[in-house]
């Protein structure tokens, strides 16, 4: 597997993602940046990672999804490789339109860091094949504008078909319908506010965000 | 030529910011505020002859997330 890590100007979680990656995977993702306009040759993996992209200016992830290489994660999304959004990650993906909705302010306007319940809604996808349906997981999170919003036709459709991954256990930020994280219509774009990057190893404390990796690996290795 | 877009919030989307704003004025003693919802305005200085299409495509593209808002261009002359 060919994996990269996107670094916006402000990602702060661009290390924590390239390290599980790594850890999980055995092989070290290439770290590219925002102005590039091409990814690495044969890139099956791309991950948006966390951080406060140019500052949250406009909106959250709104300049970072017209970044460059943004163009480039499209064509490759496209084509079908991966994509793991997380946290900022997650906004730019919803701001370029990779996945449908938008995230606002949090609904209590504090900023929320902690570790939250999360339950398992879809199993089907790479990235939750290794956890089991309804199963409840403890996953931290570090967000201001976490709060899931997407018209009731969307969220229909979204649940219709199940592209809920992951549903908050308990009210976090206002999201509609608990909603924590989202696929796209392939299944091979995860959007998530939570950081499973932070719940992989022992030194964590919790290693529940492992397996997100360890699916993708799977997938990944049959691939290649 | 210049321009002012304001973005707002679209109806039914929860403004948090305004909640608080309206939290914070009932707190300063105002009464009698039903609402408040917070927005911004951008104002942008524009070659002349710029076009409208190319002013919407702007907001569009970038300075709204017609998702969630709205927006509204007023031109200044």
């Amino acid at each position: 597997m060919k994996s990269a890590v996107i670094v916006f100007p402000g990602s702060n979680c661009d290390r924590d993602m390239a390290s599980a990656i790594e850890l999980v995977s055995g092989h070290k993702p290439a770290m590219v940046w925002h102005r590039d306009t091409e990814l690495p040759e044969g890139v099956d993996l791309i991950a948006l990672p966390g951080g406060f992209s140019y500052g949250d200016y406009l909106r959250s992830g709104a300049m970072a999804s017209r970044s460059p290489v943004m163009e480039a994660v499209g064509r490759a999304a496209q084509r079908g490789a991966y994509v793991l959004a997380v946290c900022n990650g997650f906004q730019v993906a919803t701001e370029s339109g990779l996945l449908p909705g938008a995230l606002m302010r949090n609904a209590g306007i504090h900023f929320v860091c902690r570790d939250v319940a999360l339950t398992v809604e879809n199993t089907q996808s790479a990235f939750t094949n290794h956890y089991t349906k309804n199963e409840r997981i403890i996953v931290p999170v570090a967000h201001h504008d976490g709060n899931y919003f997407a018209d009731d036709a969307t969220l229909d459709r979204l649940e219709g078909e199940g592209r809920v991954a992951f549903r908050y256990a308990e009210a976090v930020n206002g999201s509609a319908r608990n909603i924590a994280g989202i696929l796209s219509e392939n299944g091979r774009v995860l959007g998530m506010m939570p950081h499973p990057e932070r719940a992989v190893e022992a030194a964590h404390g919790n290693t529940d965000g492992r397996r997100v990796f360890e699916g993708l690996v799977e997938a990944l290795m049959a691939v290649a | 030529m210049k321009a002012r877009v304001y973005v707002t919030l679209k109806g039914g989307v929860l403004d948090p910011q305004g909640k608080a704003i309206h939290h914070a004025l009932e707190g300063l003693g105002f009464a009698g505020v039903n609402d408040v919802r917070a927005g911004k305005m951008i104002e942008l200085d524009l070659a002349d002859g710029t076009s409208d299409a190319d002013i919407d495509a702007m907001c569009s593209k970038l300075l709204a997330n017609t998702v969630i808002e709205n927006y509204r261009i007023e031109k200044l002359g």
